[in-house]
């Protein structure tokens, strides 16, 4: 067993714990801190050599160690977002220890808590939640209360905690710590969702911008990621993929590597391929000189007519809402107005093309892979089920990757890795070149055709809304019955449950905005009950989900982005018809009020002028305009707007965003200057998905295979001011803080361009050759 | 097997490599198990795998290791640790200028090089400076306001 089973992260929290030695406590599951002589976590020819962590006991989120150090347990985990540094406050203020003294795991299949996927923003309420890491530690401090009023024969409510010290009030010389209480040792109690929270206004830690932990290591070049882990005895691996979507495998010539260097050796499983080799640069030549002959797949849907194909195919259609009145109040309105947007598939496109190390031991059976992926728990069953190893013999580490945005290709690299270590029976590291991972990696963000109608009354205000869309789905996250999800599963010989169109739209029983395809002015209006933002009760969404020819999955506020795009910049349309003012126009139809609360932040922080827009319709040369766009992310995860003030050059089509103000109320904040750093770097994030960001394709081959090919936002353009504007709620539940402004960037942007040229935007990314179109248009 | 004598971080390297085509990266990633300089694309595109030759950045994931021969290699482990971080390093720290970090050796390399060349440089010759660099992140905001302060240390003439 060699130490480099932990990373580097983790062997230091175990050390600076004091656990030189612990032991697993196999069977139950349960995790003992004890100090036995065998090696952590060692795979032993035992036939569970991995566990499965229980969500229920105090013990498997935090342990305490008898020189009072403090390691938390933790299933959620960070990927360049802070939400490390976050956990590391929530444990340091809910049990009163200085911040130093905590250390943390974090999503290690066989050490943590099974806490399913870090995504959909739900992290923070998860771990702030009842049922998570912060019970778990309110649990703790509840227990460690009972045991010193035990101890020291007095009334709990006569004991004060500081610095991990539990003292009786007014009395310091009657005191006892942590450490003298559980040192070492298990708590053995359940999560007790009634144990006292300690009270936010005593709050000494959560709610202040405590400096990321991994900052310094990243910016001195120390910090280890999945890239950089090293394995002794590890060979270096390489994967052949298909040219074109949908080729599948004739033949490979192995004499085409035949004397190469590095020892390469040819592994195939179905349709995927791989090379394996002594060294990283082996692998790569290797891959590139093996002859694979492929079949040659139908062409996908020509990309020019895309949005007119979507619309006719079988799809499963699904109403989120049906008010009876739409037709009617569409029928009587003053006027009605309408419009189309279109929205691209979209890659993660990670900065680092995508990584994974495997370790297979024939001797055991088993296999540990070494992954960023948000799921690491799913993965682990993924794997087991391609790779044919009971869930019990595979164990998933997470080590933090490039940034991943949401399902890029680090889950697929993984299964990469690990069937190219089972073949080879020696670990191995495999990193995606730069094409695979962008077009043989991905899951990429679905294309959108959206339809909007509205019906405006005789004051211009809305009374009906009707929204119609057709998007794409093929795979997802993937889980131990679907391998397929992913490109890797599919490649393996795995197939997706086969795409039953619907012959009826599906009828909700209960509201759910449905990633922002109800817009925020309904009142989300189902079964008699109201779930939605706004006043307005006459509305009708229908989706037809439609199989995609390309792998989809989430990317970063997954269709809330593409919804909000349509439905935000509707919205500036209706109130350009209606001559009102676009925030005032919001205003007026919104009903919950903190979400109203961030569209006066952003309007005020930004010195919002209160007239219609657009200013002119008839300019030349350079032209400036201001757009705003607002959303409860998902329904119920997070208020936020945004203003962004653009140029825009009517002779060139080019757009330059000069400054972007965002408000955004998470609920209560638990570390302001993180919550900044992910309002800044989500909208810049959205204004190059907005300005830049299409996956491309012609016939059946996918071109958007580099970074001059994937146009995307980069250093040398310019650099918009930022204003970032968080709003702390105390007192309510968090919400998630990730994916609320990149939710807005496109509508706000598009909304700047009507402003400053009248010239309406409706579909991404805004070329230049789309601005001027739409500049012709006018 | 050609052998390759060069200095990374100020310390001498002498070794043999398979294929003097072999990028720079591979060199110092693999063989040298320096972690600063990442591979992003391979294509010279993105910036991930900038290092310092001679003083001048160059993307080491396109540079033939043979070109580093007799050179002086710099990558951002060699400015400082954490417990002694470089100016740069602590601006970058101070600024809380990264995301996932995966990119920063293009922008803390390419930047350093232009602020200490113009301490009185502007934000927009700061962005022009960082031309062709990648952050998927999507950091720039932080990141330029972090080379804004370096340049700050720099004209207070403190030793970088």
């Amino acid at each position: 067993m060699t130490p480099k089973y932990f990373t580097p992260d983790a062997l230091d929290a175990l050390e600076r714990a004091g656990f030189s030695r612990r032991d697993f406590l196999r069977g139950a599951g349960a995790l003992l801190v004890g100090f036995s002589a065998t090696g952590p976590l060692a795979p032993t020819a035992n036939a569970q050599p991995f566990a499965t962590i229980p969500l229920t006991q105090v013990d498997s989120w935090i342990a305490i160690a008898a020189n009072e150090n403090v390691i938390g347990y933790a299933g959620k985990c960070d990927f360049g977002q802070g939400f490390r540094t976050v956990q590391h406050q929530l444990i340091a203020e809910e049990l009163s220890v200085p911040l130093e003294r905590v250390s943390m795991l974090i999503c290690d299949t066989a050490v943590t808590p099974d806490q399913g996927v870090s995504s959909g923003s739900q992290a923070h309420p998860t771990q702030f939640g009842n049922a998570a890491l912060r019970t778990a530690l309110a649990t703790a401090r509840d227990t460690l209360l009972r045991m010193a009023a035990t101890q020291m024969n007095v009334a709990m409510d006569q004991l004060t905690v500081r610095d991990g010290v539990i003292f009786v009030n007014n009395d310091n010389n009657r005191r006892v710590s942590y450490g003298a209480l559980v040192g070492g040792k298990k708590f053995a109690v359940a999560l007790n969702p009634n144990a006292p929270l300690k009270d936010e206004k005593t709050y000494s830690i959560l709610g202040t911008s405590v400096p990321r932990y991994d900052i310094p290591p990243k910016v001195t070049g120390e910090f280890q990621y999945v890239h950089h882990v090293r394995v002794p005895n590890m060979l270096h691996g390489r994967v052949v993929r298909p040219p074109m979507v949908g080729a599948k495998l004739v033949s490979v010539n192995q004499d085409s590597v035949k004397g190469m260097p590095g020892n390469v050796r040819v592994v195939t499983k179905q349709d995927f391929v791989g090379v394996v080799a002594d060294n990283d640069w082996a692998a790569q030549q290797a891959a590139l000189a093996l002859d694979v002959s492929w079949t040659t797949p139908a062409p996908l849907p020509a990309q020019g007519s895309l949005y007119d194909f979507m619309r006719r195919q079988p799809s499963r259609d699904a109403f989120i809402v049906r008010a009876a009145d739409v037709d009617e109040k569409l029928r009587s309105a003053t006027r009605t107005v309408s419009a189309t947007y279109l929205h691209p598939f979209q890659a993660h496109g990670s900065m680092g093309s995508a990584c994974a190390v495997a370790d297979f031991r024939a001797a055991t059976n088993s296999i540990t892979l070494w992954a960023a992926s948000q799921g690491v728990y799913p993965l682990r069953d993924t794997a087991a089920a391609v790779l044919g190893l009971p869930q019990a013999n595979v164990r998933v580490i997470f080590v933090e990757g490039s940034g991943c945005y949401g399902i890029n290709a680090v889950d697929t690299v993984a299964l990469d890795a690990g069937l190219l270590s089972q073949a080879v029976g020696r670990p191995v590291r495999v990193q995606l070149s730069r094409k695979d991972d962008l077009v043989a990696g991905e899951n990429y963000g679905p294309a959108y055709v959206i339809d909007l109608k509205a019906g405006l009354d005789a004051a211009g205000n809305l009374q009906a809304w009707d929204y119609e869309a057709w998007t794409f789905s093929k795979g997802g996250r993937p889980t131990g019955a679907s391998p397929a999800n992913i490109p890797t599963g599919e490649l393996a010989g795995f197939a997706l449950a086969p795409f039953v169109p619907t012959t009826t739209p599906t009828v909700p029983t209960a509201f759910s905005n449905n990633s922002n395809a109800a817009s925020a002015y309904g009142t989300g209006t189902v079964a008699g009950r109201s779930g939605g933002t706004g006043i307005l009760s006459s509305e009708r969404v229908l989706v037809h989900t439609l199989q995609s020819p390309l792998f989809t999955g989430p990317l970063r506020s997954p269709n809330r982005l593409q919804n909000t795009f349509a439905n935000e910049s509707f919205l500036d349309e209706c109130a350009a018809a209606a001559k009102a003012d676009p925030v005032q126009y919001r205003l007026r139809h919104l009903a919950d009020q903190r979400l109203a609360e961030c569209v006066r932040q952003a309007a005020s922080s930004y010195g919002w002028d209160t007239r219609p827009s657009p200013l002119s319709t008839r300019g030349t040369g350079i032209a400036a305009g201001r757009g705003m766009a607002c959303c409860l992310y998902e329904g119920n995860n997070g208020y936020c707007a945004m203003v962004a003030l653009v140029e825009v050059n009517q002779t060139t089509g080019e757009i330059k965003v000069l400054r972007i103000v965002t408000s955004q109320d998470s609920g209560p904040i638990s570390n302001p200057d993180g919550i900044k750093n992910q309002m800044e770097g989500g909208a810049l994030q959205g204004m190059g998905r907005a300005l830049y960001e299409e996956v491309r394709w012609s016939g059946a081959r996918l071109t958007s295979i580099d970074w001059r090919a994937y146009k995307s936002y980069k250093f040398g353009d310019w650099v918009p001011e930022m204003i970032s504007v968080p709003i702390n709620v105390p007192g309510v539940e968090q919400m998630g803080a990730g994916e609320c402004t990149i939710t807005c960037a496109a509508a706000a942007i598009g909304n700047a361009v009507f402003d400053a040229t009248g010239a309406r935007l409706r579909e991404v990314p805004f070329t230049p050759d789309r601005v001027l179109a739409a500049l012709r248009a006018r | 097997m050609p052998s390759l004598s060069l200095r990374v971080n100020g310390k001498p390297v002498d070794t043999t490599v398979d294929d003097p085509d072999m990028p720079l990266l591979n060199l110092l990633q693999h063989d040298l198990e320096l972690n600063g300089p990442k591979f992003g694309c391979g294509l010279a595109q993105c910036g991930a795998c900038t290092v310092l030759l001679d003083g001048v950045p160059i993307r080491s994931c396109t540079t033939p290791v043979s070109d580093a021969a007799g050179g002086e290699v710099l990558t951002i482990e060699g400015l400082g640790t954490m417990r002694n971080p470089h100016p740069l390093q602590q601006a970058f720290i101070d600024e809380q200028a990264a995301q996932c970090g995966y990119c920063l050796s293009g922008p803390m390399l390419y930047g350093k090089v232009h602020v200490e060349r113009n301490p009185n440089t502007t934000r927009d010759e700061i962005i022009a400076a960082l031309d062709g660099l990648l952050c998927r992140c999507h950091t720039h905001y932080r990141m330029v306001k972090a080379l804004e302060r370096y340049a700050a240390v720099v004209r207070s003439g403190a030793k970088v």
